[in-house]
């Protein structure tokens, strides 16, 4: 029989986030997406900007990750992430505004420049956090990743 | 001899200043408890990065990367870290004479230095030591971006053969009283350390640590990219998670000296109000006694003439 449950920790290098005995993971892969269920393969990846979830029961929680690397071991994953945080914890306000700051640095700068790159990231990330709290839940984060 | 009144603004002066070194005091001590809860909440990041880094590394026909190329030490880069302000009894001076000791050993080879900390950087200038580098502001609150940005230096340092090896001196949070100085190398990073680092944990973790041994014999990974590449990004990721611990052992260490300096300040400050007082008193009565026979004598000449 294959076992029902997942061990998740979610670590980054300035707190502990989280531990959790849950049923099904997704999260942002370098490559894409990708979801783990009891029983996956051991793996190693890069992870990339984007939502991670969990179910556990018949809840559904949601964080946004930034980079990193998670290894999936037997009932076990861990996620070392550079950045992940809470879709309640998420201030959606300034999210917003990383958006648009990161968006008027793209239409000034040129595409070779380094700040074109530097601004490209601050918008995944802002995008990353809003997409998170949407789905999250979180009042106001909605209407402006619909539109991406 | 000092009048009454002279003793009067002394003391007061001396509670004001009491006032400030214990006030001192309590924000080192919050502050302190800050920088202890960044260690305790760092670690267990450091602790994963470390196992996934060495089952990467064990996966890696050849464990390759420039920031693991040893090569002879004849270009040093010694990293001092220092605080930003004063008042915290000896632990600038310790560091810096740890790191002027050290730079005598190296005298001949070519050492260059990055200072973290306001007092670091004075001292370097002062003693005009060549500097690659300063960051300022960090000890108040470390943070990981803080570690990045050092890392990110050191690495391009060493990747771009500027140096051959780097070192930290620092002090290490041991107790609150209790500050040991250390003397580490950074780069170039020694495979080895990833395995043997994890042992000085407590006790508890020999047990896990058995049991991902075993794991790393059995299981064999699916990778969505070369483990090689995977390798080429844990590593500088683990240094930084180095330097970080290096930063906050320092910021902790800092806020504990600084405690204990205030605290023993407060307390000699209590000491010399104390004596002030006792002085002045014995200085209030002579006077007093001084008026009374002045009134008597005036009193036994008025009744004598």
């Amino acid at each position: 029989m294959l076992p029902q449950d997942i061990e998740l920790d979610i670590v980054t290098p300035e707190r502990f986030v989280l531990h959790e005995t849950v049923q099904s993971v997704e999260l942002p892969g370098k490559e894409g997406d990708m979801g783990i269920l009891p029983g996956h393969a051991p793996l190693l990846s890069e992870l990339g900007v984007g939502t991670l979830s969990y179910r556990k029961g018949s809840d559904v929680e949601y964080f946004a990750v930034i980079r990193g690397f998670v290894e999936v071991l037997p009932g076990r994953v861990i996620v070392l992430a550079d950045a992940c945080e809470r879709a309640e914890e998420i201030d959606v306000a300034r999210a917003r505004a990383a958006l648009e700051r990161a968006k008027s640095e793209m239409a000034t700068k040129s595409f070779a420049d380094a700040d074109w790159d530097r601004a490209s990231l601050a918008l995944n990330r802002a995008l990353a956090r809003l997409q998170a709290a949407a789905k999250g839940g979180v009042a106001g984060a909605s209407e402006e990743s619909s539109r991406h | 001899m000092p009048t009454l009144l002279d003793y009067r603004r002394r003391i007061r002066s001396v509670k004001n200043t009491q006032q400030i070194t214990r006030a001192m005091k309590f924000v080192a001590a919050a502050k302190l408890r800050r920088a202890q809860e960044g260690v305790f909440h760092a670690r267990p990041y450091a602790k994963e990065i470390r196992r996934v880094l060495q089952s990467a590394m064990q996966r890696v026909s050849e464990p390759q990367h420039s920031l693991l190329e040893r090569r002879p030490e004849q270009r040093i880069l010694l990293l001092v870290l220092t605080s930003d302000k004063g008042l915290a009894g000896a632990f600038n001076t310790n560091v810096l004479r740890r790191a002027a000791e050290y730079l005598r050993q190296l005298q001949g080879k070519d050492v260059q230095s990055i200072a973290v900390g306001r007092k670091g950087v004075e001292a370097f200038r002062r003693r005009k030591w060549k500097l690659a580098g300063e960051y300022l502001n960090v000890s108040t609150h470390v943070e990981f971006r803080h570690a990045e940005e050092i890392s990110k230096r050191i690495a391009e340092m060493y990747s771009k053969h500027e140096v051959d090896a780097v070192y930290a001196v620092y002090n290490e949070f041991k107790s609150v009283m209790v500050q040991q100085l250390r003397l580490v190398k950074l780069l170039p990073l020694d495979p080895e350390s990833f395995a043997h680092a994890g042992a000085e944990k407590k006790a508890g973790d020999s047990e896990t640590k058995k049991e991902s041994a075993e794991l790393l014999e059995t299981v064999d990974y699916i990778y969505e990219e070369p483990p090689e590449e995977i390798f080429a990004h844990l590593v500088p990721r683990y240094l930084e998670t180095e330097i970080f611990r290096i930063l906050l052992e320092s910021a902790a260490a800092e806020h504990a000296a600084r405690m204990t300096a205030m605290d023993a300040a407060t307390t000699n400050a209590g000491e010399l109000i104390t004596e002030l007082t006792l002085d002045m008193n014995r200085i209030r009565q002579a006077s007093i006694t001084k008026e009374i026979i002045e009134i008597v004598s005036g009193a036994a000449f008025a009744a004598s003439s």
